[in-house]
């Protein structure tokens, strides 16, 4: 019998293909006939497009069209949709303003698409682009989202530049609370905005086949089948019978590759327009432009605390930037996402949010990984730090006051969200035994004897993962359901296809997948092939998000793969010449217990498909679907502890350690789930120290346009991480697994802002807390006095 | 990119006749700022002359009191050659802060100083070691050299061949990194020899790199790192932007000058 490889640390299956450059990405992928894009976007914020001269353009060498938006518009294409309804506070539904493939009136951000080229080589398309004219009439741009309701309209639809006002919870009590609060602490902060950058940016291929009149569009998507059925139902009218949407291998997507785009609209548009396949592939400057930004609030939060420090009530204000369109899941993330969380690891009973979400003419913002989540954690974390310094308690001792203790579980939040397990006690414990906390304030005095300010910061995060059950959601307003599909494939040979409806770009699902089913079927890793990203093989699917795949969609696998063992139990049976009910079955054999009659799943599934001494009545083939709805999200949740070091005199911020002590429930291979932890400790500590989106504040340029401004993180920015684990399964799911794509980049914001308070002994400092800011802090608390005293 | 027509002559006097070419022709000198910049579209040249063939132009050799390198020697060659350590450790240390390795092993002296981006790290180096830039037509001292961001001293059809560096008593160069480009936000070359005591700041100025007199008046009376004072320039002529503000710039140029005077006295 095969050693059991769900818990083991394998290598990754698909490495020897990606990391030899053998990975096929969609603009490795060639097509006879391939033309290319060039898109023409809006070199201003706020503009009316009066006219668009297109004759030099058309008339230079390659050119096969010249379109706007209007073009497509009389091909009566819609807008790309925002799929989840948030309801406001008066009970209407958020401003769907529309989104086309090409503006057709108006440049509402710099980058904005205003017409495309297409034509036989990509710097043809380009030197056409530069020939197109285009008589602008500048508005004033809306870019600061302090302001932005009071500047000038951005959308018809949408008066004030308001989307939605939405609120959760009850005014009146949370007010009752406050008034009878001890202490309030109260805090303002900027949740920044972020540019997602994964490696390989965003690109599409289209073709048209006139013969079946039906599409393929290559796209660099995380959930192909959301993308077709987007593009069929919403915007282009094919119908999904006529349109194949394929993801090769994706280089990253950390949210910002779940929607549907522009661009390749735009593309499936011209493949029958030009009758040739059109390729568009964008450069590092138009990611940066026109990628779906993440995070963007503006945040007033306050704590109502009793006397003994316990948490009487949460009061949430916050401003949320949808940019200048809405992308798919805009409107969901600051609310669904967000405001559901803010309960935290906490029994805070009363909790109310209120919600504005605005239009400002910047890039569309949506779902960036953690998505919501890390705006609550970053706001709960941080105002409970400032509670205990206003209060004098130990912000450890706070937090343990106030804790869902593992007896409280399920856990009904106020919002929303029940919990179903978890022991935060333990995390915290773990997380302070490994970073040696006792021994921090002799590492602070050793610190300070060099002219050096240490500092300490813990956050202890929750994430509701696992996104999402479907009833659950509907009733927030989502459009679609969140399950999963599977389908289990034996082969005559004994090999297996497992097609999946997640999709893997970078998560390692070929081998974490291959494990579960190997084990399940007592089959080496080697003899399953995960197929993903294609509709023509995959049934259906919702894609990978939401730390969803493995709790969600391997959920469905782990379904799919029951089936098939319960239908191979029939076929066994019949050949063991035994009744069902004797036969038992474990790892790829069934067996008579007592005896010595056994035969391998893999002979059954043989026997399936050449079924010539075989059950009566039953089914030839050894081939199982499953869709998998979860009953609730799964809630992950840890204690994370960074330790600083800064230099008051030049702001110098050096991360001494790092320890993440995570409750991922069930791991199938710790050695990618740490490597995930690492991904995402790196994308938040990037936005508490380094990343900024910043546009200029007058014009709407992008000022941080490219690496040489945008500070990406670099491996030298980062200590040694230390990773730990404690586990209390999921309850609902038969992994026992909650996700862990998320984690890191939710819980290391606010931890390492709680250690630079703590080193600077201040209430707060925003993010990015770049060195200049960290200078201008240790300045204003007079820290840098202090040391040399 | 736009189209350009591209030679790589082996003689330098080629590179002089290709580049009276032409309606818009440049120099190509590692390109580490150059192509980025044509990639982008930013640029446009009828015609590009790769210095890169011309054994002339590179090489590094100790005359007497003085370093001299060819234009074409890259970063990396600088940042580990023995004679530049031996010679002007302080340059061999700014050579190996510039860039990543790739950048290092394309880049070179010539090229970045003909270039004189405001934060990059050689044009201190030169201004603050006191060094001649050699052309084909002439010598021209760091002094003379950098004119003003992105502007040099260099008159169509000039072509740096090597630099010469008088050899310090001590020098020190220390940077303090954009943390997104990792380009100086501040850098400050700390000199003290036969060129007196020069304090050369990149990454500051608004008109590029300078010379920080006041503390160099300061350095010339005691040269320990607690006599540096604040920097003497006004804030006016510093650079703000989205990293850094002229005040923030203004106090690292002091701070770095400490820590390199102090390494340089250590």
């Amino acid at each position: 019998m095969t050693e059991l490889l769900v818990g083991k640390s394998m290598k990754r299956k698909e490495d020897q293909r990606l990391l030899t450059g053998r990975g096929r990405y969609v603009d490795d992928i060639r097509r006879p006939g391939e033309s290319h894009a060039y898109f023409v976007r809006s070199p201003h914020a706020h503009a009316e497009i009066r006219s668009v001269k297109k004759d030099a353009a058309l008339a230079s060498p390659g050119v096969l069209g010249v379109f706007t938006g209007k073009d497509i518009q009389r091909d009566n294409w819609g807008s790309i949709p925002c799929g989840w309804v948030v309801t406001d506070r008066y009970g209407k539904p958020h401003k769907a303003v529309p989104h086309y493939a090409l503006t057709p009136d108006k440049a509402r951000y710099v980058g904005d698409h205003v017409a495309v080229v297409v034509a036989e080589t990509y710097a043809q398309a380009r030197d056409a682009a530069e020939l197109i004219e285009i008589d602008y009439h500048e508005l004033p741009p809306v870019i600061d989202l302090a302001t932005a309701m009071s500047g000038a309209q951005i959308h018809d639809l949408a008066p004030q530049n308001l989307c939605y006002d939405w609120e959760l919870g009850e005014q009146a009590e949370i007010d009752a609370v406050f008034a009878r609060a001890h202490h309030v602490a109260s805090l303002d902060l900027v949740n920044n905005r972020l540019a997602p950058s994964p490696m390989e940016p965003r690109a599409a291929l289209a073709e048209y086949d006139p013969a079946q009149e039906s599409y393929t569009l290559w796209s660099t998507s995380q959930n192909p089948h959301m993308l077709r059925w987007m593009l069929s139902e919403n915007v282009s009218g094919i119908p999904e019978t006529k349109l194949r949407v394929i993801s090769p291998d994706v280089g990253g997507g950390f949210g910002m590759k779940i929607y549907c785009y522009p661009e390749e609209t735009t593309c499936l548009w011209l493949s029958k327009q030009v009758g040739r396949p059109v390729r568009w592939t964008g450069d590092r400057s138009e990611s940066f432009l026109a990628d779906a930004h993440g995070r963007d609030h503006r945040t007033r939060v306050e704590l109502a605390l009793d006397d003994k420090g316990i948490f009487l009530g949460l009061k949430v204000d916050t401003v949320a930037n949808m940019g200048a369109y809405l992308s798919n899941y805009a409107t969901s993330i600051p609310t669904y996402f967000y405001a559901t969380l803010l309960a935290g690891c906490y029994k805070t009973p009363v909790i109310h949010c209120d919600v504005k979400a605005v239009f400002t003419n910047t890039s569309p913002v949506d779902a960036y990984r953690g998505a919501g989540r890390p705006e609550a954690a970053y706001l709960i974390e941080r105002i409970i730090d400032v509670a205990a310094m206003e209060m004098g308690v130990d912000p450890i001792e706070l937090r343990r006051r106030n804790f869902i203790k593992p007896a409280d579980f399920p856990y009904q939040t106020p919002v929303h969200l029940i919990y179903d397990i978890g022991d935060y006690d333990a995390s915290l414990d773990e997380a302070l035994r490994m970073i040696d906390y006792a021994g921090f304030p002799a590492r602070k005095a050793e610190s300070k004897s060099r002219g050096k300010l240490r500092g300490i910061g813990v956050a202890c995060y929750i994430e509701a993962c696992g996104v999402a059950p479907s009833q659950l959601i509907g009733k927030m307003g989502a459009g679609a359901g969140l399950w999963e599909s599977a389908q289990v494939r034996f082969n005559v040979t004994g090999t297996a296809f497992v097609l999946t409806g997640t999709h893997g770009h970078g998560q390692g699902h070929e081998t974490t997948f291959g494990q579960i089913v190997a084990d399940m079927f007592g089959i080496p890793i080697e003899h399953v092939e995960l197929v993903h990203g294609d509709t023509s093989q995959v049934p259906m699917g919702m894609g990978t998000y939401g730390s969803r795949s493995l709790a969600v969609g391997g959920s469905a696998i782990v379904r799919a793969a029951e089936k098939v063992i319960a239908k191979g139990h029939k076929i066994a049976a019949h050949m063991l010449e035994a009744a069902e009910n004797d036969v038992e079955y474990a790892r790829g054999w069934y067996s008579v217990p007592g005896t010595n009659r056994k035969v391998k799943l893999t002979d059954v599934a043989k026997k399936a498909y050449i079924p010539v001494d075989y059950p009566v009545g039953l089914e030839p083939g050894l081939d199982e679907t499953a869709f998998y709805d979860p009953a609730n999200f799964t809630y992950p949740a840890g204690a994370h502890i960074a330790e600083v070091e800064i230099d008051p005199e030049t702001g110098t911020l050096k991360i001494v350690d790092w320890v993440a002590v995570d409750d991922f429930g069930k791991v199938i291979n710790p050695m990618i789930v740490e490597g995930q932890i690492h991904g995402g400790l790196a994308q938040g500590i990037g936005q508490a120290i380094l990343e900024n989106v910043v546009y200029d504040s007058e014009t709407g340029q992008l000022l941080s346009g490219s690496f040489m401004d945008y500070a990406m993180p670099r491996a030298d920015d980062f200590p040694n991480f230390k990773v730990g684990y404690t586990e209390t399964p999921c309850t609902h799911n038969p992994l026992g697994a909650k996700g862990a794509g998320e984690a890191g980049a939710i819980a290391s914001p606010p931890a390492l802002i709680n250690a630079i308070s703590n080193a600077l002994g201040i209430r707060h400092i925003d993010m990015p807390a770049t060195p200049q800011r960290i200078w201008r802090a240790a300045r204003a608390a007079g820290a840098a006095d202090a040391q040399k005293e | 990119m736009y189209n350009f027509t591209y030679s790589n002559p082996e003689m330098l006097s080629d590179a002089e006749h290709l580049l009276g070419t032409g309606e818009s022709p440049t120099l190509l000198a590692g390109g580490q700022t150059l192509l980025p910049t044509l990639k982008l579209r930013l640029a446009q040249h009828s015609s590009l002359v790769d210095l890169g063939r011309i054994v002339a132009l590179k090489g590094i050799v100790a005359e007497g009191s003085c370093l001299r390198i060819g234009a074409m020697t890259t970063h990396w060659e600088v940042a580990s050659s023995a004679t530049v350590a031996a010679a002007i450790p302080a340059l061999s240390q700014l050579a190996g802060m510039i860039g990543d390795p790739q950048v290092r092993h394309r880049g070179t002296i010539g090229g970045s100083v003909a270039n004189n981006d405001p934060s990059a790290d050689y044009p201190a180096g030169c201004l603050g070691l006191g060094a001649t830039i050699h052309t084909n037509r002439r010598d021209i001292s760091a002094d003379d050299f950098f004119v003003g961001m992105f502007e040099t001293a260099l008159e169509n059809g000039e072509i740096i061949t090597a630099l010469s560096f008088p050899v310090p008593e001590v020098a020190t160069y220390v940077k303090y990194p954009n943390p997104a480009s990792r380009y100086a936000l501040v850098g400050v070359m700390v000199s003290k020899g036969v060129s007196g005591i020069r304090v050369a700041v990149t990454g500051a100025g608004n008109a590029g790199v300078f010379r920080d007199t006041a503390i160099e008046a300061a350095l010339q009376k005691n040269f320990v790192a607690d006599a540096v004072p604040e920097s003497g320039v006004s804030e006016d002529t510093l650079m703000s932007d989205m990293h850094a503000a002229a005040d923030y710039r203004k106090h690292l140029i002091a701070v770095m000058a400490r820590r390199a005077v102090a390494a340089a006295t250590s």
